[in-house]
């Protein structure tokens, strides 16, 4: 069993989909930073079998986390502040996300003109459904 | 500036942002809206005179970056039936997409010209796009096989006039009901009225989409029918929708082959129809209509075109806030 020491003071994201951790890690921006970030791949879970997990070492208040649950809505969250926990739970799905994913429809207008902004809206909450607002065409991370 | 010309100005600012409407997708406006302008319609077709000069002076721009025959016609026929004036291009090749101009700084361009504009782009979503950054009103005249809100409306004027009512309607829609977006927008619409029924005829192969199926007619617990059998359901029907089996909608041609001769509307189909039912098609036609079905009066497919130039004519002058003269 792999064991990674408990932090002070920063993030936890729990419950990646198995191999998604770096994505994420990319999308944070964590090379940027000079926080400590532990990345587990492939970690045991119940409910999942297997799941990544992101554990970062240092404030990141200028990040929406909720922008995750776009890539992965299962992920969850848990804010640490002096080696406890205080806050948890799971990613409130903001309305519109902008250029956080692409649209990967060929016929839609964003694969041919430059500048556009990848904009979408969420169209069912609880399904966490995203869909573009320029051709409607549902995100889906495949 | 003083305090109040600034304020003058600003709400000045937000009555053009509030009352600039533009037309993109056939749900964008309310049931109440559309029924506000089917009426127009119908009264335009009533009394085409009254309305010929309520656009003098006005510029329509069709915005063709891919050739259509009827839409682009259609759209210039009624600004010119309104009074107006016609400016545009017919293809990508003719306009300055060719130089590689985006959709946003062409519109920009436009709204420096015409008073409102027509798009049709081969991408979905670019009216989208060019809304975002037009000074003027923009309808979409179709964006791939995304939407198509004016052939909406029209099919609403058509079924509206011919059948007096667009509730209490059983619609067989058939063909292509898979790619169709005239299907899919039909069907957006025509949930919005009380007690709609459809009888969906397909092949397998080519029906309607999932999300269609549960976020529009299970959401909406709309009685339907999936079958493959044409002639048997025609007895039920108030209207008939046929379409095109489109070969740019197939990936490969064997696949369209086997596909498109799969329904075809003939005489001896009819027989089978109520004598109050119509036939309609958002043309062109190809094959899946016989030739001898256009002498019955059933069949209301080029009327639906005359109708099509009353619905554009009454959404241009929504769009500019015209008022009845």
């Amino acid at each position: 069993m792999l064991n990674i020491s408990g932090i002070h003071e920063g993030v936890v994201i729990d419950h990646i989909k198995a191999g998604g951790a770096m994505r994420i890690y990319e999308y944070l921006n964590l090379e940027n930073y000079d926080y400590t970030v532990a990345i587990i791949k492939n970690a045991t879970s119940h409910a999942m079998g297997r799941k990544d997990i992101i554990k970062i070492e240092g404030p990141l208040d200028n990040v929406n986390l909720n922008v995750l649950g776009v890539m992965d809505k299962n992920i969850t969250i848990n804010i640490i502040k002096n080696d406890k926990i205080v806050e948890k739970g799971k990613l409130d799905l903001p309305e519109y996300v902008t250029n956080v994913i692409r649209c990967k429809n060929p016929r839609c207008i964003t694969s041919i003109e430059q500048g556009l902004e990848h904009k979408f809206k969420l169209t069912n909450r609880s399904q966490g459904t995203y869909r573009c607002v320029y051709c409607e065409t549902k995100f889906t991370d495949k | 500036m003083n305090t109040s010309l600034n304020t003058l100005i600003f709400l000045n600012f937000r009555r053009l942002e509030l009352t600039l409407k533009h037309l993109i997708s056939p749900m964008d406006f309310t049931i109440e809206e559309t029924n506000d302008l089917l009426a127009l319609a119908e009264r335009i077709k009533d009394n085409p005179d009254k309305y010929a000069h309520v656009c003098d002076g006005k510029k329509i721009a069709t915005l063709f970056y891919e050739p259509s025959t009827r839409t682009r016609l259609s759209f210039e026929t009624a600004m010119i039936n309104l009074g107006g004036q016609v400016i545009g291009f017919s293809s990508a090749q003719s306009s300055s997409a060719a130089k590689g101009e985006s959709v946003a700084d062409t519109i920009r361009v436009i709204s420096c010209f015409a008073d409102i504009c027509a798009m049709r782009h081969p991408k979905e979503g670019a009216p989208t796009v060019a809304s975002q950054f037009s000074d003027i009103p923009v309808i979409n005249a179709g964006d791939g096989g995304h939407n198509h809100p004016t052939q909406t409306l029209t099919d609403l004027l058509t079924i509206k006039l011919l059948k007096g009512d667009l509730n209490n309607l059983t619609i067989g829609l058939c063909g292509d009901l898979k790619f169709g977006r005239t299907v899919h927008s039909l069907i957006n619409a025509m949930v919005r009225y009380s007690n709609t029924r459809f009888v969906l005829i397909s092949p397998n192969e080519l029906r309607i989409p999932d999300y269609l199926r549960k976020e529009v007619l299970d959401a909406n617990n709309i009685d339907y029918l999936e079958t493959d059998e044409l002639e048997k359901n025609m007895p039920d029907l108030d209207i008939l929708y046929m379409t095109r089996v489109q070969r740019e909608r197939f990936f490969n041609e064997e696949d369209y082959v086997r596909l498109k001769d799969s329904f075809i509307l003939d005489e001896k189909k009819m027989q089978y129809a109520r004598d109050d039912m119509f036939v309609l098609h958002p043309l062109p036609r190809v094959n899946e209509i016989s030739v001898s079905v256009d002498k019955d009066p059933r069949a209301v497919y080029f009327k639906q075109v005359q109708y099509g130039v009353y619905a554009r004519m009454a959404l241009i002058m929504k769009l500019l806030d015209i008022k009845e003269p």
